[in-house]
């Protein structure tokens, strides 16, 4: 990185949240266990950086998260009315 | 005219376009005659009444990063109340130009001139410019201006409280006409505009961090080329010139001993320092801290005694550590004294400098408190 930063760290181009790779902050990683979630999208709501969303249609509608990006905040199972969500130690 | 303002007609004459200001103490006639221009539009200025200093400074950032510019004033208590976005300000490359007119800070409750309100935020990623007098505040002022904007950094403007702030001195003015061609349009590269949105001073991981800092360090070793070359310019503009810009050398031909000044107290000593075989060293640039300036002029002294108008209480005067630390690696190294005076406002009078310079002369190394 450092290629070349803007005096007054001016940012001049969006996007500097997708290339900054936040998921090396976390401790816990949440878990969504297909069987009991209901896709009901309440995470996708609360998650602070949109990492957790539900996608698809009908049948296929299924809860992904961005490793990448999540910060392990653990927001989304707080939040789960149906307990879907565990925190499993990053290891 | 009146020091502060002098200082508000040096500043019309720069065209800021936004001026926020605590109307309140500590607050000067600077801010005050600045509104009566705007109020009779002398100036075509937006004169901001906000709620305290550090809103002052925030308003003053927010509007510069606009792209026009802003300018701000304040005194003591004030300024430390604007400590933290003192370095927002810097970090964000803001070349905001404030004034601080210098008195002294709580606890015991005081309003007269020391130093130690600016002395206490050297740290803060400014330039400091100190002047001597109502001339070289208006003078200054101008300067300001066009080094804050070549070097993306922001300056601070110190005069001694009520020795400058409010005597009446006559004062030499510039016409608007001329400050034109000195000082160009504000042009920054960045500025807050909704069609084309950028992010300023943005979040900056431990990786990140020390490189923005490193930029500050570099645009402020930099400043020393700029502060020169400007005072030259202006020299020719005006035929006044204070020193390289950084340092004054006054009386210093053929003389063995200096004191060591900043600020309105030059001017005492450069009556007190006739026919006493002892020159003067006046610092104007506390921060960028002029060394190799420092050294040279040092050079064939046998010593040198510091007058400063602070204490960094727990060690020594702050000038006399900077200026210690400037001359260690120079191999003819003067002895060198340190007085604190003034402090509160105390008066510094004839007899107490006449002993100091005797001490000077002495050639011992003293640190002494002048009470």
């Amino acid at each position: 990185m450092a290629k070349k930063l803007n005096p007054g760290a001016v940012v001049d181009k969006p996007g500097g949240a997708v290339v900054n790779k936040t998921g090396s902050w976390r401790t816990f990683r949440p878990v969504v266990d297909d069987k009991k979630c209901v896709k009901c999208g309440i995470c996708e709501w609360y998650c602070p950086d949109r990492t957790i969303r539900v996608t698809g249609e009908g049948k296929k509608k299924k809860t992904v998260i961005d490793y990448v990006h999540c910060k392990g905040c653990l927001i989304c199972m707080e939040m789960c009315p149906h307990g879907a969500i565990s925190k499993v130690r990053d290891e | 005219m009146e020091g502060s303002i002098a200082v508000a007609e040096a500043v019309k004459l720069c065209d800021p376009k936004v001026i926020p200001v605590y109307p309140i103490t500590p607050q000067t006639h600077v801010a005050e005659e600045l509104s009566r221009m705007a109020a009779d539009a002398e100036i075509d200025a937006e004169i901001i009444h906000v709620e305290s200093e550090q809103s002052a400074i925030a308003a003053a950032i927010g509007s510069q990063a606009t792209g026009v510019r802003s300018y701000t004033a304040t005194a003591s208590q004030g300024l430390a109340l604007m400590h933290e976005i003192l370095f927002v300000a810097s970090g964000m490359r803001i070349p905001v130009v404030m004034t601080v007119v210098n008195r002294s800070l709580s606890s015991p409750l005081s309003i007269w001139n020391d130093q130690q309100d600016s002395f206490a935020e050297r740290d803060s990623g400014w330039i400091q410019l100190y002047v001597e007098d109502a001339q070289e505040a208006y003078d200054t002022h101008i300067q300001a201006f066009k080094i804050a904007e070549e070097t993306d950094t922001p300056v601070m403007v110190c005069m001694d409280g009520f020795i400058l702030s409010h005597t009446y001195e006559p004062v030499e003015t510039v016409k608007k006409s001329q400050v034109r061609k000195f000082l160009p349009d504000y042009n920054p590269k960045y500025r807050l505009d909704p069609d084309k949105p950028v992010t300023m001073g943005a979040l900056a991981t431990p990786k990140h961090y020390m490189l923005f800092k490193k930029q500050q360090q570099e645009a402020l070793e930099k400043s020393i080329a700029v502060i020169k070359r400007v005072n030259r310019e202006y020299a020719s503009m005006t035929k006044r010139s204070y020193g390289d810009g950084l340092i004054e050398k006054i009386n210093m031909n053929k003389k063995s001993h200096a004191v060591v000044t900043i600020g309105s107290l030059t001017g005492t000593m450069r009556e007190i320092t006739k026919d006493k075989e002892i020159g003067i060293i006046k610092i104007k640039s506390l921060r960028p801290f002029p060394k190799e300036e420092i050294i040279g002029a040092c050079e064939n002294l046998d010593s040198i005694g510091i007058l400063e108008k602070d204490i960094s209480l727990g060690t020594n005067g702050a000038l006399y550590d900077e200026i210690r630390s400037a001359l260690y690696n120079s191999r003819k190294k003067p002895k060198v004294s340190d007085f604190i005076v003034g402090l509160g406002g105390r008066d510094i009078t004839e007899r107490d400098l006449e002993k100091i310079i005797k001490k000077i002369k002495s050639g011992k190394e003293v640190v002494e408190w002048v009470v």
